[in-house]
């Protein structure tokens, strides 16, 4: 199947677009290959921007919930950001837990997050 | 706000046997949620809920194969929707058990019962062992 994976590289960071109707398989493609970007590219941060989905059901966030899982495995920080205020409340009623992911409103906020992640790893580290 | 029976759209079928007709689903709750008005929390929660449900016809109805029935309702005054996802597969022994959080007859995962009751104001489910499974799911506007 032919997906088209709409993804950006901004500086260390990989800027990843979801939107429309996504299939269960567009998202496991989309999973299979951000993942190798982040190790065939070594990016520090990777951002997952869900702006564009007008649903996420259980499928969707528990893929969205193992791509970060593995993004982060490979040693790069990972944030869902722009989860539509519908959607969000959706999910916390439906019962997906997605507490554990960082999180910010946009793709701006998105990026601070990142660097002070990369910060405060860096610190510790 | 009034709903005239005569701009009542007909119900409107889906056939539910590949990935494609998911995204069909969402599509057509999306359009009868919005023809009774809902608001977009609403919407979203219908939609989802259709998407779970569909999703549970594609992985466990004999040969993944089953429908949805979506029809117009007009309760009190109120309007709503009704979606009636209908299977000839397995059946559910346990109703009230695929109704509880946590459960699951495999995979780990549940069949999303429990969270589709939560985002619809009504879900009713008729099932048996070997007859099939039939889901009613209601929301009205507020």
């Amino acid at each position: 199947m032919k997906v088209d994976v709409p993804m950006t590289r901004i500086g260390g960071t990989l800027l990843v677009t979801l939107r429309g109707e996504l299939d269960d398989t567009a998202v496991t493609v989309i999973e299979d290959q951000v993942t190798r970007e982040v190790a065939r590219a070594a990016t520090e941060g990777t951002l997952i921007d869900v702006s564009g989905l007008d649903v996420i059901d259980s499928f969707i966030a528990r893929v969205i919930s193992r791509m970060v899982g593995m993004v982060r495995l490979l040693g790069s920080n990972a944030a869902v950001v722009g989860i539509q205020p519908a959607v969000a409340l959706t999910l916390v009623e439906f019962g997906v837990p997605m507490g554990h992911l960082h999180t910010a409103l946009n793709v701006e906020q998105g990026m601070a997050l990142l660097r002070r992640l990369h910060r405060d790893g860096a610190r510790c580290g | 706000m009034a709903l005239d029976a005569a701009n009542v759209p007909g119900p409107a079928a889906v056939t539910i046997a590949s990935e494609a007709d998911l995204i069909r689903v969402r599509q057509v709750l999306r359009a009868e949620a919005n023809c009774a008005g809902f608001g977009l929390v609403d919407q979203t929660k219908l939609v989802t809920a259709g998407s779970e449900l569909a999703r549970n016809i594609l992985n466990y109805a004999t040969g993944g194969r089953g429908q949805v029935l979506v029809e117009q309702l007009l309760g009190g005054g109120r309007p709503g929707v009704r979606a009636t996802f209908s299977d000839d597969g397995p059946g559910i022994g346990n109703v009230e058990a695929a109704l509880t959080d946590g459960f699951s007859t495999g995979g780990g995962l549940g069949l999303g019962l429990p969270g589709c009751r939560r985002l619809m104001d009504e879900l009713r489910i008729s099932s048996a062992p070997g007859s099939g499974t039939t889901v009613v799911i209601v929301k009205w506007t507020r």
